[in-house]
């Protein structure tokens, strides 16, 4: 059994969202500097080279990539030798939260009640938390400060196991040809398939925060993978959307067992500004 | 791809007559600050016969909502929100004046033909580009609705504020003709 205590997750939070919010990871500043190359369009160029250029001035001057700082969602494998002290752990990791917004300038995002009184609770929390247990004594948390722009242009649908691969790309081609230039193309793409209702959207959203150029280990689903990206970059929606050859960045797929009636997918959109980190303690 | 315009408000009806989808703008003057929850409080006043807090005629409503200004800046990363969202509370305003929007992302028809009908313009700031967006804007003054939060009816002074006319008074629309030239 191995101590840690609630202090220091509280700690580990805050400087990841800090982290997350300020400097993008150098897989994505990669993909984009990639995209100039093979973008056709001008405009399309230009607007890459501003992305870039906003994202040299945030790392500079330790302010916000974006201003929609997002919900601050986590992904926690908790070891299960692990004894937390010291205080509560889901308070630890909203008191993270609440002194990164709070001190690091970012924008509160999160409101109450979301149908009648959506009243902002002032220091973005609470944060959504998908805890896992693991073997092990430690805690690997990984941070993700989402945008609602793009999450907003996320889609699920329960296909049957009938429609098969062309009833999945057709699925999530058409959500990206819908959603056009309001989720900040080029996006990144987290494809859930398989599971319950909430679990392909989890597996979803986890697969948004995969590293730029990692695939599937699966050969199909890797291919898959590579082929819907072609179809979403065929769409010429571009960067920002007006038009160009780089809509997507990545498409990342993963898959759970599902039940024999059901192919759920989920396509879980996240913009250019992808922000996410990660530490183990 | 249009021309590079530098264009200062209030934006005269001559400056949008001039403007054309595709052109890339940069945008100095006054522009003021508004979005989901500041375009339902004008409503409400319109629906209720009463003054909106700003005379709308000439200016540019940004859909914006900052983060916090850290000290020393004048303001907060500041980059376009989706602009769909204001849709259904975008024509009334449009009839009372309104010229210009700066956000990003696809308009309704109903949006469209009101601009046509008042001659007005759809700007788009890059998404996601909130810290460069920061750096052009000069000063910010709160106008209404500090409860609001990010939310706030603020009156910014902006310095060659880059964005790109999406629709112009005509309708013509770059969202529709951009990612045709490149679709396959």
């Amino acid at each position: 059994m191995r101590e840690i205590s609630a202090d220091k997750i509280k700690n580990t939070v805050k400087e990841l969202f800090l982290k997350a919010n300020y400097y993008i990871s150098s897989d994505i500043l990669n993909a984009i500097k990639e995209g100039i190359n093979r973008e056709e369009s001008e405009t399309g160029r230009d607007v890459l080279k501003q992305i870039i250029k906003n994202n040299e001035i945030a790392a500079t001057k330790k302010i916000a990539i974006c201003q929609d700082t997002g919900l601050a969602i986590l992904f926690i494998k908790m070891g299960q030798d692990v004894h937390i002290v010291d205080g509560d752990f889901n308070k630890a990791i909203n008191d993270g939260v609440r002194e990164a917004y709070g001190k690091g300038c970012l924008r509160k995002s999160a409101v109450t009640d979301p149908l009648y009184d959506r009243i902002n609770t002032k220091d973005n929390t609470p944060a959504i938390i998908h805890l896992e247990i693991v073997p092990g004594d430690k805690i690997h948390i990984e941070v993700t400060a989402k945008g609602f722009g793009s999450e907003n242009m996320s889609a699920l649908k329960m296909l049957s196991p009938s429609d098969g691969e062309k009833g999945v790309k057709d699925f999530i081609v058409e959500t990206i040809r819908k959603a056009g230039p309001n989720p900040c193309p080029p996006v990144i793409l987290g494809i859930g398939i398989g599971g319950s209702i909430e679990k392909a959207a989890q597996i979803a959203k986890k697969a948004t925060l995969r590293e730029i150029g990692k695939q599937n280990p699966d050969p199909r689903y890797a291919k898959l993978e590579k082929e819907l990206l072609e179809d979403i970059n065929n769409l010429g929606i571009g960067p920002a959307g007006l038009g160009g050859r780089v809509t997507a960045l990545a498409v990342n797929i993963d898959w759970i067992p599902a039940h024999i009636a059901s192919l759920p997918v989920v396509v879980n959109v996240c913009c250019h500004a992808a922000r996410h980190a990660e530490a183990k303690i | 791809m249009g021309q590079t315009k530098k264009i200062s408000t209030p934006l005269i009806d001559e400056i949008v007559k001039d403007l054309r989808a595709g052109d890339t703008v940069l945008i100095s003057g006054e522009i003021y600050t508004a979005r989901d929850a500041g375009h339902k409080r004008f409503i409400s006043l319109i629906n209720e016969g009463k003054d909106l807090p700003i005379d709308l005629k000439g200016k540019i409503i940004y859909y914006v909502g900052p983060t916090p200004a850290k000290p020393g800046r004048a303001c907060g990363s500041a980059g376009p929100t989706t602009s769909y969202r204001m849709d259904s509370n975008t024509p009334p305003l449009l009839d009372r004046g309104l010229k210009g929007m700066i956000g990003k992302g696809l308009r309704s028809q109903a949006v469209i033909d009101s601009m046509k009908k008042n001659n007005a313009v759809y700007f788009a700031a890059t998404g996601g580009a909130a810290a460069l967006i920061s750096e052009c804007i000069k000063s910010v003054e709160l106008i209404a609705y500090e409860d609001l939060g990010a939310e706030a009816l603020q009156r910014m002074v902006v310095e060659d504020f880059p964005a790109t006319v999406v629709i112009d008074c005509m309708g013509n629309n770059l969202y529709e003709t951009g990612p045709k030239k490149y679709r396959k």
